[in-house]
């Protein structure tokens, strides 16, 4: 029952978001799909996901998005149709896409198997996990976002320097 | 007198759920503990209001509100009458559901942020494996609900405050998710009940608060600077600057969803006061061995209000920050203080115990203070004022 009202919630939310005109208001809509996301994590038992969901996408992605509409646009109206020209073709592929996908989801071995998911992982295990098998793939993920990070601000700084 | 006191609202909470059929017992003791935590922060709410306009008043030479009852301590009933009564005015502009949910979100956030706190022995809402982490989440939806509030009223001066609370937010909720993480690693565990557990206890009569550690001082103080930026309180009120931008993101509303952000703004602080109390200074421990037979609870309202009167302080004291000066000082000072503080706590964690590891962390933590605003402060020219007239 609670399953059935979140992920109502989290495809009506991104729904709303693709056929919002206003871009604040698809942005919002968005942040709804983020929040029922993460209630069906933490539905699943999924602790640290689903919070984590909460701060990363609708603490920092949407606040992201909401800074990148502010500075590029004016109004953050779109005059543009929201739907695409070719969008009965779209529609075929997404629909072929989505029913390849549940098909072979539905036919793997793996979820014939999985019928008693371990319940309630603590947070522990969870860092105990991260911080031993997954160190190498954890530091590495880290320097990456770091070279991102610098690379962005390195861009950033020279466009100013040129239009000075 | 210890005891039954102590535990006095967690037996009066089972013998309520023990007259209601099995099956709602647990929704019965949540709504029952939802409607307390309300009607307790909400009251507090309402003194508070009282006492930080009393408190301003006296360190600005005047007297405060003191014609409602006695001593003026009727006040936040006056208020409350007077927003109620107030036309709610909507700019013909705004959008209107955005305009009406924004401070309805705020308020929900706020209040959902007590869900892990626990207020006194045995005495949290919900005692999540990922306390904290459930905190900074939420809390992250207010920033949201300002943004929602500043957009939403089509007005350029709302508009610019909810862009600089938003920035503000941000910027400061590094230094502080990274002055908790502090705590987190020294405690072991992301629980805000087993993190008030790890502290308990006492030495002589001195209990192990973190606070009373060269890193959980240095934390501490980092934690106290960013939540009062997190809240938006003086000295960093730029999102609300009533000189420069009316009131921020909250210039368009009126009558009772102004009060709302009102309540939204103080239960946030309440709230975020309450995590510092939680990691830093014991939770609801008391301060002294000999004095543990006063209830629990009343422990952490103490340190609660202390926390309030020093905000109430720092506001009436401290001016305002420039824009650049609030960025420089959290990305230049607090996250390279808060990064350091955190290779504190592993040197403290992995040294045995003694004076050397006292020694060592100390040095760990005064020694960049020093540096780091020996160089902040090489650019400052800084002369002796002349006052023109009044000399």
């Amino acid at each position: 029952m609670l399953f059935k009202i979140f992920a109502v919630l989290t495809v009506a939310g991104a729904v709303a978001a693709m056929s919002f005109r206003n871009l604040v208001h698809a942005v919002l809509a968005l942040i709804v799909s983020f929040a029922g996301l993460a209630a069906v994590y933490l539905l699943l038992g999924a602790q640290f996901i689903g919070l984590a969901q909460i701060l990363v996408y609708v603490g920092a992605v949407a606040i992201l998005i909401v800074f990148a509409i502010l500075l590029t646009r004016d109004s953050g109206i779109t005059s543009q149709s929201t739907t695409s020209s070719s969008w009965r073709g779209s529609i075929v592929v997404v629909l072929g896409v989505f029913g390849v996908l549940a098909w072979s989801v539905g036919h793997s071995a793996v979820y014939q198997q999985a019928t008693s998911l371990p319940q309630g992982t603590s947070m522990q295990e969870i860092g105990n996990v991260l911080m031993q098998r997954f160190a190498l793939p954890l530091e590495v993920i880290g320097v990456l976002l770091t070279v991102a990070l610098i690379g962005a601000v390195t861009i950033a700084i020279y466009e100013k320097k040129e239009t000075r | 007198m210890g005891e039954s006191a102590d535990q006095f609202f967690v037996n009066l909470l089972h013998r309520l759920v023990s007259h209601v059929p099995a099956g709602l017992g647990g929704v019965v003791s949540a709504l029952a503990s939802v409607v307390a935590i309300l009607a307790v922060f909400a009251s507090l709410f309402a003194i508070t209001t009282v006492l930080e306009r009393k408190g301003l008043g006296r360190i600005q030479n005047r007297y405060g509100p003191n014609r409602v009852g006695p001593f003026g301590l009727l006040q936040p009933l006056a208020d409350g009458i007077k927003s109620l009564t107030k036309e709610d005015v909507v700019p013909h502009a705004a959008d209107m559901a955005v305009h009406f949910l924004a401070p309805l979100l705020l308020v929900i956030a706020a209040f959902s942020l007590y869900a892990v706190l626990p207020v006194g022995r045995n005495m949290v809402l919900a005692n999540l494996d990922a306390g904290v982490l459930f905190f900074f989440a939420v809390s992250s939806v207010m920033e949201i609900a300002i943004f929602m509030a500043g957009w939403s009223s089509r007005n350029k001066y709302s508009l610019l405050g909810a862009m600089r609370a938003i920035a503000q937010m941000i910027s400061y909720e590094v230094p502080l998710i990274l002055a908790s993480v502090t705590v987190v690693m020294a405690a072991g565990s992301l629980s805000t009940v087993s993190i008030v557990e790890k502290q308990a206890g006492y030495s002589g009569i001195l209990p192990h608060w973190f606070v009373f550690t060269p890193w959980g001082f240095a934390g501490f103080v980092l934690f106290m600077i960013a939540a009062v930026a997190e809240s938006n309180r003086s000295p960093f009120d730029l999102p609300e600057g009533e000189s420069e931008i009316v009131a921020g993101y909250y210039t368009e509303y009126s009558g009772f969803k102004f009060a709302l952000f009102f309540l939204g703004e103080y239960i946030g602080l309440f709230a975020i006061s309450g995590l510092g109390i939680t990691l830093f200074l014991g939770g609801w421990a008391a301060p002294l061995s000999f004095l543990t037979w006063i209830p629990s609870y009343v422990w952490f309202f103490a340190k609660l209000l202390a926390l309030i009167a020093f905000f109430i302080w720092v506001r009436g004291t401290l001016p305002r920050l420039r824009m650049d000066q609030l960025m420089n000082f959290a990305w230049k000072f607090m996250l390279p203080m808060a990064l350091l503080n955190l290779v504190t706590t592993g040197v403290w964690r992995f040294l045995e115990h003694g004076a050397l590891r006292w020694f060592v962390c100390s040095l760990l933590v005064v020694i960049p203070y020093v540096l780091l605003s020996r160089s902040l402060k090489r650019g400052w020219r800084l002369e002796k004022r002349v006052y023109r007239f009044a000399e």
